[in-house]
């Protein structure tokens, strides 16, 4: 069943920006990167995208490590959990719900 | 139709379309297949679903009769977006119900952020087996 407790409103609202999931797609295709690299290539400032490192780690999507002068980030992909079990959730809920439709308009013809 | 992609559900179904619009659009006939609710086919028109498990809170977005129609969609705490599209076929009607998980706090954001959001769920499994 779907968790209360895991709405995903944050998740949603993190990934709804597109250098966000830019980054984190990245990072999920290309393994640990440092802020450095990201920036090339983001289109965006370097503190912009460590600024969208932030929030993406305040939404559990990413964990970081400092080594020496170089924080380094990588993806947490069970970050993704909630957004996982809100689909698996509604998907399962609407398929029930079209075939309460198709019984209704099967009715409504007689 | 992709069942990876749970969020968006489709069928061929053998009615046409101002049939179906109806049974999207009178309260008593969404009643026999949704929710109990007080939904009138009014752009900005709020309204509730009830179930016994619940509330949810809907605001109405756009009304196109017989082609599409879509209302926000806030329960526990979330608020997402539900948009239903009937295209008539030769033999009766393809419906389309899309669940997009943004606020549309501006159509032009709203839109954006739903086509971002198809891209992202495209990629979603891969993104996730890629890191396993």
């Amino acid at each position: 069943m779907f968790c209360v407790h895991t709405a995903p409103d944050a998740l949603f609202k993190t990934l709804a920006d597109p250098t966000r999931r830019a980054i984190f797609e990245r990072l999920s295709r290309d393994g640990e990167q440092t802020v450095r690299v990201l920036t090339d290539g983001a289109g965006v400032s370097q503190p912009a995208v460590s600024k969208h490192l932030g929030v993406l780690k305040l939404a559990g999507l990413v964990r970081d490590r400092r080594e020496g002068r170089q924080t380094h980030y990588s993806a947490e992909p069970q970050g993704l959990a909630p957004l996982i079990d809100w689909m698996t959730f509604y998907g399962a809920f609407w398929r029930d719900r079209f075939d309460r439709l198709e019984t209704l308009l099967d009715r409504m013809d007689q | 139709m992709n069942e990876t992609r749970s969020l968006v559900v489709e069928r061929e179904m053998p009615h046409p379309p101002e049939k179906i619009w109806r049974a999207l659009t009178q309260p008593h006939l969404i009643e026999e297949w949704l929710m109990k609710n007080d939904f009138k086919p009014v752009v900005d028109h709020r309204f509730n679903l009830r179930a016994d498990w619940g509330v949810v809170d809907c605001q109405v977005l756009a009304v196109e009769p017989n082609k599409t129609l879509s209302y926000t969609w806030a329960a526990y705490g979330l608020e997402s977006v539900v948009t239903w599209t009937l295209s008539p076929t030769s033999t009766g009607t393809h419906l389309r119900m899309e669940q997009s998980g943004f606020r549309p706090d501006q159509q032009q954001a709203y839109q954006g952020a739903k086509g971002g959001w198809q891209r992202f769920v495209g990629g979603l499994e891969r993104v996730v087996a890629g890191l396993d």
